[in-house]
């Protein structure tokens, strides 16, 4: 028996320009806030973007972009509704408030659904925030998505660090793009992440500080992109 | 339509199959549907018939119903689900992604969200058949 929604996928994807996968190796170092504000600053700067939550059983990029009863449209698959000038999808469309605890085989077979029926139509961008850690959803886009590059998030913590660096070896030992790594919530001046990613032979993309008024900024997208978070990730976008 | 999204799949997988097989015609497409999306055979059938082409023009498209049948990885219960326990908008998030069952559903004995779909997911090309 075949499963034939893998053979749509490539058909699907094929008008997207670049899809750039937000991940770390740990959860809380601000993947989703900077997967969201990166798809909003390409947006602004003209580009067709397209953002899909793929942390199926802990989405959260909907309430960074404080979306209120938007529904995908149904045309022979699904078109994906616009929010502030992004098509956005994410299991939430589905699911509502609802906790969805999915198994490993259920995240996959939710990843290949979802990216076999949505119609994305032509992009230049699509940012996907990915779950934490080098499970099912990364080993399936790796899999499915040969040519998505990973922009890889770490905050200044030598836990987060350590799991970054094994992400980072295991997409390179795969031979997959890694565009570099931003240090997030920073809150002195050391270098030592800047030098570690340098080791790696990575491009080390932006320190971003630990933005105290970013929390009363979620939820409020012109907040949002004007917060220091905001303004680094759209000087970084300027130069992806 | 979503199922036509589904037949889209279907062809492609479908001429990659006949590709492999060697076939310059294909006669036949036989799917097994799982009744757990609640799939339209009706609106399947007609968007084969209205996207097949080339190779695929004279093909008869077959299909065959699975019940979805669960079962619980807490309590170990098994039992086939049925549509008609769900409201409107759980059984349309159901069809587009199966996988939120796992926030609406709970196994009737013991209540848990834990449990797997033995069978009954999707669709699944199970063969064609043509000529060489």
């Amino acid at each position: 028996m075949i499963d034939p929604r893998v053979s749509m996928i490539d058909e699907r994807m094929k008008e997207i320009g670049k899809v750039i996968a937000v991940s770390s190796g740990k959860g809380g170092v601000g993947k989703s806030l900077i997967a969201t504000t990166l798809a909003l600053a390409l947006a602004e700067k003209g580009f067709a973007v397209g953002l899909f939550d793929l942390d199926f059983t802990s989405p959260s990029t909907h309430i960074i972009l404080g979306i209120e009863d938007v529904k995908p449209r149904e045309e022979k698959g699904i078109i994906p509704p616009t929010v502030h000038g992004l098509e956005y999808m994410s299991i939430i469309h589905y699911s509502g408030d609802s906790a969805t605890p999915l198994r490993g085989e259920d995240v996959s077979n939710a990843l290949i659904e979802l990216l076999s029926v949505t119609k994305w139509g032509k992009l230049d961008y699509l940012v996907l925030d990915m779950p934490p850690g080098i499970g099912d959803a990364l080993l399936d886009l790796i899999r499915l998505i040969r040519n998505a590059s990973f922009l890889v998030v770490t905050t200044s913590s030598v836990l987060a660090f350590e799991t970054v660096k094994k992400l980072v070896g295991l997409l390179l030992d795969l031979k997959m793009s890694v565009i570099g790594i931003v240090e997030n919530m920073k809150m002195d001046k050391s270098a030592v992440i800047k030098a570690e990613t340098g080791k790696l032979g990575l491009n080390f993309l932006a320190e971003i500080p630990y933005v105290p008024e970013l929390e009363k900024a979620i939820g409020n997208k012109d907040k949002l992109m004007n917060t220091l978070l905001g303004r680094k990730i759209k000087e970084l976008a300027a130069g992806i | 339509m979503h199922e036509w999204a589904l037949i889209e799949a279907v062809l492609a997988a479908a001429s990659e199959a006949a590709e492999k097989e060697g076939l310059r015609q294909v006669s036949e497409v036989s799917l097994k549907v799982g009744e757990l999306q609640g799939v339209d055979l009706e609106v399947l059938a007609f968007a084969f018939e209205q996207l097949s082409s080339g190779k695929f023009k004279k093909a008869v498209l077959k299909m065959e119903t699975v019940k979805a049948e669960f079962r619980c990885r807490v309590c170990g219960h098994r039992w086939i689900f049925g549509r008609e326990n769900l409201d409107e908008d759980t059984a349309e998030a159901v069809h587009f992604v199966p996988e939120v069952a796992h926030a609406f559903i709970k196994c009737p004995k013991c209540g848990s969200p834990d449990f797997e779909v033995v069978e009954g997911r999707g669709v699944w090309l199970t063969s064609i058949k043509g000529e060489k």
